[in-house]
């Protein structure tokens, strides 16, 4: 836990730096010190976040304090028999779905070819990234004209081959136009997570496959992805953590539409919440999206990340 | 090894051109008026028609947006960093009781999803009298950014040798002169780091401004956007002049700060 490593001469001060000696003087600093941001933590997010839970037991329109009219699992119930709720949750399942098997997998590809030595590759890394940057509006707004299934760009280029979709407007494209925008924006990302960790490989490593006769492909599937794994993980986590939250995207591009096809767990909490005023209803979709989050992530970190939190990355396990 | 690399660069072009294709579209149809746009969306501008980006820059509320991203970007940078420095100096160089369980109660906050929280922060701030009021965003925003930034200070903190602090210590420095005078200074290139990533994450919020602000006058860039879509509807290449006007403050931080954003980045995403 503490690293007492690298002190010799520790026993011959008078005192060591860090256990004991603060004790006295040191709870006023401490308390100085973490308090500003405790609070602002306590009162923003933690409190936000029970209130939530709290107002999901209850029909309520936001208004006059705290609600009163107590319903039980009322809105859980209708949440649970609400068609809407099914959809939004088969939406997250092939979003996810499709990052796991097409987004990631590419951005894995080009990590590796990026982490070739060929000529302009930090200018390919520079571009791959740039979408990351731009705003969820930006690239909404953006996508919406390119995709506009009269006037849009997209009809145009396959229009070469003779094609042409709806696009956003087909309730049967528009998940898959979706995530082609996720993807032209998130890609790059996972990209970079991906180089960064194959740069963390020893390279002797993969030159003693090599050495042992071992070619590319096999290279890349016995030795560089396996050890790639705790990277690997930790961007399929991030990954499902988005999704599951997914908003402003989809707000702009559809506003869940048509009829429902690509709504979202949040921009149905959201249209509920805002823009009809059931407050307690909103509540409840807001503790199913909480809910999701966390039991993905502990399930996640104890049965899939179990192995990269302990052992070799000790600074990691130290946090949990 | 030389005669492989034609398909990798293929690959790379393919990609690429996925990528720039919307951009440079957006950048090439600014120049065009809407009739040119759909009847040539490929091919250069005849004429050059600058008047799209003229009329955006020289309405003020382009200007005005940019501002209020800014003056909101700016002070929940420095009230994220402010905050987490001061905790995450107390958690990595104080031992008492109960430390581990506070610092594990704002890791936690890693998991709490924004969007979860969104109505009850509507109705806080409503009680508060703080919407359309820039403080609801920038202390929303700073609470929020809190967990990550701690995480990455008090690694980078945790990293300074004891034998500074005792050095200062024996030099007469209390734990505020430490702070100040020697660990934040040596902090320089995280604090840099954890600046960016609160920086880029005020600039691009959308979801907290839109139920915060509906005074068109506090309004910021991703609110203008949305609103200009809408108001313009029919004129696309009035739209796309204003997206690229938008997008050129994030991209050229983006080259400024490359280095900051993706070590930030990669690390914020190693440590969740």
């Amino acid at each position: 836990m503490t690293t007492v490593t690298r002190r010799p001469e520790a026993a011959t001060l008078p005192a060591p730096a860090r256990p004991p000696r603060k004790r006295g003087r040191g709870l006023l600093t401490i308390a100085l010190f973490v308090l500003p941001a405790l609070v602002l933590f306590l009162l923003l997010v933690v409190a936000p976040i029970l209130v939530a839970i709290y107002a999901s037991g209850f029909k309520w329109n936001g208004f006059g304090g705290l609600p009163t009219d107590f319903i039980g699992f009322d809105n859980f119930t209708r949440l649970f028999r609400s068609e809407i709720f099914t959809t939004d949750l088969w939406h997250l399942a092939v979003l996810v779905g499709l990052c796991v098997l097409v987004q990631l997998p590419l951005a894995l590809g080009i990590a590796m070819l990026l982490n070739q030595r060929i000529r302009g590759r930090s200018l390919y890394r520079l571009i791959f990234f740039a979408p990351y940057v731009l705003s969820e509006v930006i690239t909404a707004v953006l996508f919406s004209l390119i995709l506009s299934p009269t006037s849009g760009l997209a009809n145009e280029i396959i229009g070469i081959v003779g094609l042409e979709s709806e696009w956003l407007s087909d309730p049967g494209t528009v998940l898959l136009s979706l995530f082609l925008v996720l993807t032209w924006k998130y890609f790059g990302f996972h990209m970079m997570i991906y180089l960064a960790g194959r740069q963390n490989i020893p390279e002797e490593l993969i030159e003693a496959a090599k050495i042992d006769g071992a070619a590319g492909w096999k290279v890349f599937r016995h030795v560089t992805l396996p050890l790639l794994g705790p990277t690997i993980r930790i961007s399929v986590f991030l990954s499902v953590i988005y999704t599951i939250q997914l908003f402003d995207l989809v707000w702009i591009l559809t506003e869940g539409g048509p009829a429902h096809a690509s709504e979202t767990l949040a921009v149905t909490m959201f249209d509920v919440g805002f823009d009809r005023a059931q407050v307690g209803y909103a509540s409840a979709i807001s503790v199913v999206m909480f809910g999701l989050s966390l039991i993905f992530a502990l399930g996640y970190q104890r049965f899939v990340m179990r192995r990269d939190l302990e052992g070799a990355t000790t600074a990691m396990g130290d946090r949990r | 090894m030389k005669r492989t690399t034609l398909p990798l660069h293929a690959i790379a072009w393919i990609v690429g051109a996925f990528i720039l294709v919307p951009i440079v579209y957006a950048l090439i149809g600014g120049f065009k008026s809407t009739d040119q746009l759909s009847v040539n969306p490929f091919g250069l501008p005849s004429p050059w028609n600058t008047g799209n980006y003229t009329d955006v820059l020289a309405e003020g509320s382009f200007w005005r947006q940019l501002w209020n991203s800014t003056f909101i970007a700016v002070l929940t940078t420095a009230v994220t960093v402010a905050l987490s420095a001061m905790a995450a100096f107390v958690f990595a160089r104080f031992a008492f009781r109960g430390r581990e369980l506070l610092f594990t109660l704002f890791t936690a906050g890693l998991m709490f999803p924004f969007a979860v929280a969104i109505l009850p922060i509507f109705v806080m701030l409503r009680t508060l009298n703080l919407l359309d009021n820039p403080w609801g965003v920038i202390l929303v925003q700073a609470a929020f950014g809190l967990p990550l930034t701690i995480i990455i200070l008090r690694g980078f903190f945790r990293s300074i040798p004891g034998e500074i602090e005792e050095a200062a210590t024996l030099d007469g420095c209390g734990p505020f002169a430490f702070f100040w005078r020697i660990l934040l200074p040596m902090a320089r290139p995280a604090l840099a780091t954890v600046s960016v990533l609160a920086i880029v994450g005020s600039w691009n919020n959308f979801m907290l401004p839109l139920v915060v602000f509906s005074d068109e006058l506090s309004w910021t860039l991703p609110l203008g956007i949305q609103q200009f879509q809408g108001q313009y509807s029919s004129d696309t290449s009035r739209i796309l002049a204003y997206l690229v006007l938008a997008m050129v403050p994030a991209l050229g931080f983006y080259a400024l700060a490359e280095r900051h954003l993706i070590g930030g980045l990669t690390a914020g995403a190693t440590k969740g």
